[in-house]
């Protein structure tokens, strides 16, 4: 085997947050020290600042010609990673090896001046990603054939739509010929059309074996395209490397948090909700996927049931994308009422979960004769993301739309005139 | 392609290549310094003209001061030309200086995506003072032979004195530059000192009818680079005091190497905390 493209080895990134003063102004600075010197002469201490860690001991290796998928949670280390691989900023120990010319798309659209036309900003931004005169001039038609801006090609760019922008942006990035290319989240832009040919752009590239791909996204329906192999942070460190398949599915059911004691905003006070969670197969998590069976649960406490003969209802609230997606009520839904005892779970599970890629905040209720006794907003906030919804072993990739539900299609004929 | 280059990341490792790589992205130092220029008067009206105008109304504003109110020596030279001539020097300071003290924090996307080394941004600054004063140049030249002053030999010297003057300022600017990264008090700390700079440097007056004050003037870089000018642009009418140009090289010398020190000493933080 040949000498890897990349090499990571026990690279850390460390920042310093310091939590006295923001030294935004050179007067807090001044202050922050004055006062600093004061209290060591005093107490022989500084004041506190915390080390951080965004990357610990990172370690992997990545062959010629791979389209390796970088994915994590937000915060997981992602952009510091990348950051560290495209040169922006360096590692606090550790190093990484580079072998070929590399070029890195952390934005699209980098540099861009509103003012300049399109014209201009194509050589512009082409320099800023690191081609040459020359090369952007062999590939300037090229360019602005896959952005469809000819019309618009002496416009100053601050006229163009938002769509326009981002085409050109993204065409300039997909020109860019590296051996290695770094590439963050910049095929979640644009329209559905675009964000198709996009991926069937970034195929291209990595089909063509030459180059050398790290593909960060969320959008697990586009890394499991692309990529052959993933590379798996959790909380800075590596959680795992391996093939994209085994990978995602790791990914899509560990367990980030266990259950929250939730805060509730409307109490009773021979009532406490202990204990409000998401679970899927059996375990507590924050990502949910598309087409698997989510569980929610409410576990209570009680000091006399026997106050509340006819039992408790629950109900489930769930917001997204700023409104309110559905109410899961155990009268509306089954007129159930659950008998009260001193701790009891009420569990509510939804098979075949409907919702793709949203965040989702989870409102927890208990209820008695359609009283609110408890009322918990923001119980739980979880992750809903694509999932094999329709059971045929592939992640629908499909640009548009929060949910995905159950239909039969079905076609007549008819043969008169 | 050749032979894929190998290319190592660890800490304090950048050193290594940085001035190859600053080489390798001279293209980019002219597109920079292109963009700033052709969008400096895009959508205004006079366009470039604006370039000739501040001169011109300054001029008008200094020769009445120190001409007709103060009655200042002029040595022979049209007063217009004289104060042109010194603003000319002071104009390209100011803006080099303006320009390249704010281009990190201007430029702050570029810097926290894309590699490259950060000494092109403030160096790309500079292109567009240097349009400004082509420009005035121009001015200048129209109105010298207005008066009758023809071009001399000294014109030749010219290119030394501007480079001198980008030098104090790009040396300077790299300070204020990497220090406004991380304190933006810097952004109100510059154009004050570019408003009181303006009377302290000799672009209203001449220093060589002032013996006494001479030695302290010259403690201002700018003083030996005005009588550059001066002497220049007024073919030798001008004397050039040896005494204050020295002190100007050194100066200069000094704070383009300690500029270059400092920010190479903290450009490796710029991306975290710009």
């Amino acid at each position: 085997m040949s000498q890897p493209a990349i090499s990571v080895s026990g690279v850390s990134k460390r920042y310093v947050i310091q939590h006295e003063s923001q030294h935004d102004t050179l007067r807090d600075s001044l202050h922050h020290s004055a006062r600093k010197l004061w209290r060591r002469f005093r107490w022989g201490t500084g004041f506190t600042s915390e080390e951080f860690w965004a990357l610990r001991d990172i370690n992997f290796e990545v062959q010629p010609g791979e389209v390796v998928g970088i994915i994590g949670r937000n915060g997981a280390g992602k952009s510091t990673l990348l950051k560290l691989l495209s040169r922006i900023t360096e590692p606090t120990t550790g190093s990484i090896k580079l072998r070929g010319r590399v070029a890195s798309l952390l934005e699209v659209g980098t540099g861009f001046h509103p003012e300049l036309s399109g014209r201009e900003n194509i050589f512009l931004n082409g320099a800023i990603l690191g081609m040459s005169r020359a090369e952007i001039r062999r590939k300037f038609d090229e360019i602005v054939a896959f952005a469809e801006v000819e019309k618009f090609l002496d416009t100053p760019v601050k006229r163009y739509s938002s769509g326009m922008y981002v085409r050109l942006a993204f065409a300039v990035a997909a020109h860019l010929e590296p051996e290695i290319l770094i590439v963050d989240e910049v095929l979640a832009v644009g329209d559905a059309q675009f964000q198709k040919k996009c991926l069937g752009k970034m195929q291209d590239i990595a089909r063509g074996g030459e180059r050398t791909v790290l593909f960060v996204s969320h959008n697990m329906a586009a890394v499991s395209q692309l990529c052959n192999r993933c590379v798996y942070l959790a909380q800075g460190t590596v959680c795992s490397v391996g093939p994209t398949a085994p990978l995602l599915r790791e990914y899509l059911t560990t367990q980030i948090t266990g259950a929250t004691r939730p805060k509730a905003v409307r109490q009773h006070p021979e009532i406490e909700v202990t204990e409000v969670d998401v679970l899927v197969d059996g375990r507590s998590t924050r990502d949910v996927t598309t087409g698997s069976t989510v569980v929610f649960v409410l576990c209570y406490r009680c000091l006399c049931p026997d106050s509340f003969p006819s039992g408790f209802e629950a109900s489930f609230i769930l917001y997204g994308n700023g409104q309110k997606l559905t109410n899961f009520w155990s009268n509306a839904g089954q007129g159930t009422a659950f008998p009260a005892s001193h701790t009891g779970r009420i569990v509510c599970r939804v098979p075949r979960w409907p919702f793709r890629t949203l965040s989702i905040d989870l409102e927890a209720h208990l209820n008695y004769r359609l009283a609110n006794l408890v009322e918990i907003p923001g119980a739980v906030q979880f992750n809903s993301m694509d999932g094999d919804f329709y059971g045929r072993g592939v992640i629908p990739h499909h640009a548009e739309g929060m949910m995905l539900l159950d239909h039969r299609w079905d076609y007549t004929t008819t043969t008169d005139a | 392609m050749s032979a894929p280059a190998e290319l190592t990341i660890e800490a304090g490792r950048a050193e290594h290549h940085y001035w190859r790589d600053l080489w390798r992205y001279r293209e980019l130092l002219g597109y920079l310094a292109w963009r700033d220029v052709k969008v400096r008067y895009k959508q205004a009206v006079l366009g470039i003209a604006w370039a000739l105008i501040q001169p011109a109304i300054t001029t008008a504003i200094f020769v009445f001061l120190f001409d007709r109110l103060a009655g200042m020596p002029d040595g022979g030279a049209p007063y217009p030309v004289l104060v042109l001539s010194g603003l000319m020097a002071w104009q390209l300071f100011s803006a080099a200086l303006s320009g390249s003290s704010g281009s990190l924090v201007g430029n702050a996307s570029l810097i926290s995506k894309v590699y490259f080394p950060r000494l092109i941004v403030p160096l790309s600054a500079l292109g567009v003072a240097l349009i400004d004063f082509i420009v005035v140049l121009g001015l200048f030249l129209a109105v010298a032979l207005w008066f009758g002053h023809w071009p001399t030999w000294h014109w030749l010297a010219l290119p030394v004195f501007v480079l001198m003057t980008l030098a104090a300022a790009f040396g300077l600017g790299l300070w204020f530059t990497a220090l406004t990264v991380k304190y933006r008090d810097f952004r109100f700390i510059v154009p004050f000192l570019l408003q009181v700079g303006i009377f302290v440097s000799p672009v209203g007056y001449r220093t060589d009818f002032f013996p006494n004050w001479r030695d302290l003037l010259a403690l201002n870089p700018l003083t030996g680079i005005i009588d550059g000018f001066r002497w220049c642009l007024l073919g030798g009418q001008h004397a050039l005091s040896l005494w204050s140009l020295g002190t100007s090289l050194f100066l200069i010398v000094l704070v383009t190497a300690s500029g270059l020190w400092f920010f190479r000493r903290t450009e490796r933080q710029f991306a975290d905390i710009i």
